[in-house]
């Protein structure tokens, strides 16, 4: 073996150790890296009670109720779950019903959780106002899909479920 | 082929390949940016949810790929330096670092000013955002690691270890918001599902397309003349530098 081949050889070790490393490391810290978990998960009792956590999930249609100040109250729901929430804060300018959203904060005794700020999760489609007018619904705008179970694996009826979106 | 590459390879050679390249780089990258500017600010209709703030997309993907694609470059670059030591290769590793930090950096703040309007944060630790921060402090140990050694060869193999180590981190940015849950939407137009059926209407596409284009054009020639700059500080005392000198200097 020549120095060539057997610095090549160093190379390609060094790369495929290190890669096979981190899929190693990545595999086994997976749900702790995960940035938020979803009302499957809330329900799933695997996480322990009271536990301040992130919840992503989108607002449910019609779920939207405004209370006294800043309070509102709605349902927010992944493919397969719902759970309710109650936040009195300020909310991101992409906040409506059908959209995607993370809420910090713990599940409360009434089983409302209650969030202490809220973030937008916007998709990756764009498009003008008058193509997402031409969409059907406003569900058919933003998919339940990038909100993926921690702990779940999901069940096949929700890949089915994740259809296109955008035009 | 052989020949025309081994030719390439060779400082000389290479420089004066730089040297006719560059300027066509730069005079298609400029046309390019101008273009995809003026589409994206002022042809691309706004977007139906985030109106006018999606339009940061037109700085903000085409940092973020060329984040990724300088990494993966450098780190190619480093694999030759370091199994063909070659003298070329390990210039392209040390003058591609700083480029690729700066695109990183404008990745990331772009990122910041666009996530703060939409998402309601500048900053989350997501697992997008923060591979994205772990490959701009690899950038920045590239960069410190070149400038620690006193003999610029031996840096240079340094900086190609580490360019090697790091390269890891290129897929786990790219798939990070398939593999964990993140704040970070997923690909718009770099990923399979994407490809089949893009995720943006076409009236925002071009400009996007073109100023992919233009700012990895830019990209090229920019490094291309770091390089040179890179063969003149190293060969400084070489024969061809001084007939260089003598040949310009002539031409005045």
């Amino acid at each position: 073996m020549s120095r060539r081949q057997r610095r090549m050889l160093t190379v390609a070790v060094l790369v495929i150790g290190v890669a096979a490393a981190a899929a190693l490391g990545f595999t086994a810290f997976r749900k702790n890296m995960m940035y938020f978990y979803t009302p499957s998960d809330l329900l799933s009792g695997d996480l322990p009670a009271g536990a301040t956590l992130q919840l992503g999930g989108l607002v449910e249609q019609g779920s939207l109720q405004r209370g006294a100040g800043l309070e509102i109250r709605f349902v927010m729901a992944d493919c397969t779950h719902q759970v309710p929430v109650v936040y009195d804060g300020v909310l991101p300018d992409l906040f409506r019903e059908g959209q995607g959203v993370i809420a910090t904060g713990h599940m409360g005794p009434d089983h409302v959780f209650v969030a202490t700020r809220i973030l937008a999760k916007h998709d990756e489609n764009y498009m003008p106002p008058q193509v997402a007018k031409s969409l059907k619904t406003a569900d058919g705008r933003h998919s339940c899909a990038p909100f993926k179970s921690v702990y779940q694996p999901a069940p096949d009826s929700v890949t089915a479920r994740i259809e296109r979106t955008s035009p | 082929m052989w020949t025309w590459l081994h030719r390439l390879a060779s400082p000389p050679g290479f420089y004066r390949f730089a040297q006719a390249l560059a300027p066509w780089l730069y005079g298609v990258a400029v046309p390019l940016l101008a273009l995809g500017a003026y589409g994206g600010l002022f042809v691309a209709p706004p977007d139906y949810q985030q109106g006018d703030a999606f339009r940061i997309i037109y700085v903000h993907v085409p940092a973020a790929a060329l984040s990724l694609g300088i990494y993966t470059l450098m780190a190619a670059a480093g694999a030759i330096a370091l199994i063909w030591r070659l003298k070329l290769a390990e210039c392209a590793v040390v003058a591609a670092a700083p480029l690729g930090a700066s695109f990183t950096a404008l990745a990331l703040a772009t990122g910041m000013l666009w996530g703060k309007p939409t998402w309601g944060a500048y900053w989350v630790w997501d697992a997008r955002l923060t591979s994205e921060l772990v490959l701009l402090f690899l950038y920045l140990g590239v960069i410190g690691l070149n400038q620690a050694y006193a003999e610029a060869r031996a840096g240079a193999r340094a900086c190609s270890w580490l360019a090697l180590v790091g390269v890891v981190n290129v897929p786990i940015v790219h798939y990070s918001v398939v593999w964990w849950n993140s704040l970070h939407q997923g690909s718009t137009i770099l990923s399979l599902d994407a490809l089949r059926h893009p995720h943006i209407s076409s009236d925002m596409l071009w400009p996007l397309l073109l100023t992919l284009a233009g700012f990895f054009l830019f990209f090229a020639a920019v490094w291309l003349r770091r390089v040179q700059n890179e063969l003149l500080a190293r060969e400084g005392n070489a024969r061809w530098v001084t007939e260089l000198h003598e040949h310009s200097a002539g031409t005045h």
